[in-house]
């Protein structure tokens, strides 16, 4: 998507806001951002982040599969996924954990260990699952953040995912659910979106990192220049974690011509998973 | 559960009428959930679904909202829940009497009176197996009127009281097929026949597998499902209007900026839109439908024109017209108001408790399993 110009007169007003010339390089980044008409960061774009957090947001080296089972010398890869070879490899990361490490609680610890052991099984997003927040942020696919005065909305390409950011906070949640209920405030430049009413479904990638229904996820995106916002997300949930813990991770806008979200209705493509077995005539394996 | 928690304060607080209501996947679940006894702690689809806004006296002053870019602001969450039937029944006119309007509202009233009634606890179980109705439900009961928000209006459009959705052609009914489409119907009945309805999840409707909505809600054309979630968010920005879904959380991003189309091997479900502005009337024209999104028998080339309009600040007049020459012998259009919501839009997430789906796959497997243990007859 082509970057959107400002306005003289905003981009006038804004270089006033950050001070008189000379102007620092920051300085002239944040000059740079497009604005919307009250002078807000103009958010609106599509948005992906380029980390392999996904598969696991603490660091972690490459490894041959998802799922391993013992062999005869070193871990091989599990029978279910062994037919994709390299392409069902994990790529190393640096992880996005802020000092690399999430605070569990003794429990949760063990609980994250079991999760993993039993990742094909347990992790939602092997079924379609609708992602939660913040693993949403960080899946392989773009999303879309559609801005304007009166509301901010978050669309998903991963399983058509969506939020709506509520500008006026709309009280406790009615009910828990997967995406959570997003309430958001603009802190100068940056926006604030406090996640609460989840329940304990999703995960924070396929490394079995999980959390429960006491979850508040206080969410800032920061935009650092045109094309870039600064992530950082922050998680409370006292039944799972031994102090609240941050992620950050950077966005970038997809500014190739025409770009445009995608869609990854993915339902329909794990029915033979999960009801394959309830065919009439199961499929042989 | 919090959320069947929440959903039974509510029943006890007697927040029925014009309050939430929280769905589960399918009118199928509901009946499967209740061969297996299984409680409301099942039901997942976390919709809410709301009456539309009392309609207001139309003021004189009423100007359109307008956003940043001088263009008519549609944001917020609409409902298209009417009584008003697609296609006209026989024997009405386009415009209804004021006496049949009354009598038709009457009906559905007493209807959601009969079906609100608190169910008699000391009531006999139903007969086993059903009442011998058609399909796997055999009426063997399902959850009252709480549960459905299948509008209790018939739609009025320019003041008019309408008996269909349908303008054009002028008797309100779809128009005929043409020779090619009803080869391809044909076509389809004999695959369709290779199958037994509950022989695998693809011989399924598409909102009992949470792809998609009952009856065309996400469209587009997006119409009425007569059941429940006839509910929608509009989102504008300067270069996309978003319209969301309730069922299944399906958003629409409508480009209003020249952006390239979709070449002819991408069909995602609800098409490519591309929209643009006449005066105030937002227009969007969308192609690119998903092969398995039929909608009415459409035929690959279906291109479907939507006309939104804001008539006053309550309503917006949504019209469509249907164009595809190798489907139907002429276009059609039709046209039903947009009612403002006061109320939040729930996630509907269908897929991730889709319990109705096994139940009924597995019932149907279990009926097999018993008919093969039973003697044939003499």
């Amino acid at each position: 998507m082509p970057r959107r110009l400002f306005s003289l007169p905003v981009a006038l007003i804004a270089l006033g806001a950050v001070g008189v010339l000379p102007i620092t390089s920051l300085s002239a980044q944040r000059a740079k951002l497009p604005r919307t008409a009250t002078g807000k960061p103009n958010l609106n774009g599509i948005w992906q982040a380029m980390t392999t957090a996904n598969y696991d947001i603490e660091p972690h080296d490459a490894k041959p599969a998802m799922a391993m089972r013992p062999g005869p010398v070193l871990p091989i890869p599990a029978k279910e996924v062994l037919a994709l070879g390299a392409v069902g490899a994990v790529p190393a990361g640096m992880g996005i954990v802020v000092g690399g490490e999430i605070p569990y609680l003794p429990a949760a610890l063990a609980k994250r260990n079991e999760n993993r052991e039993n990742w094909l099984t347990r992790d939602p997003e092997v079924k379609c699952y609708l992602p939660g927040i913040p693993r949403a942020t960080y899946m392989p696919f773009p999303f879309q953040i559609l801005q304007s005065e009166k509301s901010v909305f978050m669309s998903y390409e991963y399983a058509s995912a969506v939020r709506e950011v509520y500008l006026t906070n709309p009280g406790p949640p009615e009910t828990d659910s997967w995406m959570g209920q997003s309430d958001g405030k603009w802190e100068g430049d940056t926006f604030v979106v406090t996640v609460i009413g989840f329940n304990d479904g999703t995960w924070f990638d396929r490394a079995g990192n999980h959390h429960s229904e006491a979850l508040k996820v206080v969410e800032r995106f920061t935009m650092v220049s045109p094309d870039h916002i600064k992530y950082q997300a922050t998680m409370t949930d006292p039944q799972t974690f031994s102090r609240p813990w941050s992620i950050e991770l950077m966005l970038y806008r997809h500014v190739e011509e025409n770009a445009r979200l995608g869609q990854f209705k993915c339902v329909p493509f794990v029915e033979e998973l999960l009801y394959g077995r309830l065919r009439k005539t199961p499929i042989k394996p | 559960m919090n959320r069947s928690r929440a959903m039974m304060t509510r029943m006890m607080t007697g927040m029925m009428t014009r309050m939430t209501k929280r769905m589960m996947t399918t009118t199928m679940s509901r009946v499967v959930l209740v061969f297996v006894g299984v409680t409301m702690m099942s039901v997942n689809a976390n919709a809410q679904a709301a009456k539309p806004a009392a309609p207001r006296a139309r003021k004189a002053a009423w100007v359109v909202p307008r956003t940043p870019d001088g263009h008519p602001d549609f944001q917020g969450n609409w409902s298209n829940g009417t009584m008003t039937p697609l296609e006209r029944p026989a024997g009405l006119g386009r415009a209804l009497t004021p006496e049949q309007v009354i009598a038709m509202e009457k009906v559905r009233a007493d209807t959601v009176e009969q079906l609100a009634k608190q169910s008699d606890p000391n009531r006999p179980a139903p007969p086993k197996g059903g009442d011998g109705s058609t399909g796997a439900a055999g009426n063997v009961g399902g959850y009252n009127y709480f549960w459905i928000d299948a509008g209790d209006q018939m739609a009025t459009v320019n003041g008019e009281r309408r008996s269909s959705i349908i303008v054009d052609p002028a008797n309100g009914r779809v128009p005929a097929l043409t020779a090619a489409a009803r080869e391809r119907s044909m076509e389809r009945s004999r695959t369709a026949m290779k199958f037994g309805q509950y022989d695998n999840p693809e011989n399924r409707p598409l909102a009992e597998r949470c792809i998609m909505s009952f009856g065309s809600n996400a469209g587009p054309t997006m119409l009425p499902n007569y059941f429940y979630n006839n509910n929608y968010t509009f989102v504008q920005t300067k270069d996309h209007v978003m319209i969301m879904t309730e069922m299944v959380h399906d958003a629409r991003t409508v480009h209003m900026k020249p952006v390239a189309h979709l070449p002819k091997q991408i069909r995602p479900w609800m098409g490519d839109s591309h929209g643009r502005w006449a005066g105030d009337t937002l227009v969007v024209e969308t192609t690119n439908f998903h092969p398995e999104q039929l909608f009415r028998g459409a035929s690959d080339n279906l291109k479907v024109i939507e006309r939104f309009h804001m008539v006053d600040a309550n309503t917006i007049l949504y019209r469509f017209t249907i164009d595809d020459p190798t489907t139907f012998t002429q276009t059609w259009s039709g046209e039903l108001p947009f009612i403002k919501m006061n109320q939040l839009i729930y996630e509907y997430a269908c897929h991730e408790g889709n319990y109705a789906l096994s139940n009924i796959l597995s019932g149907e497997r279990a009926r097999e399993r018993e008919a093969a243990a039973k003697p044939p007859k003499p």
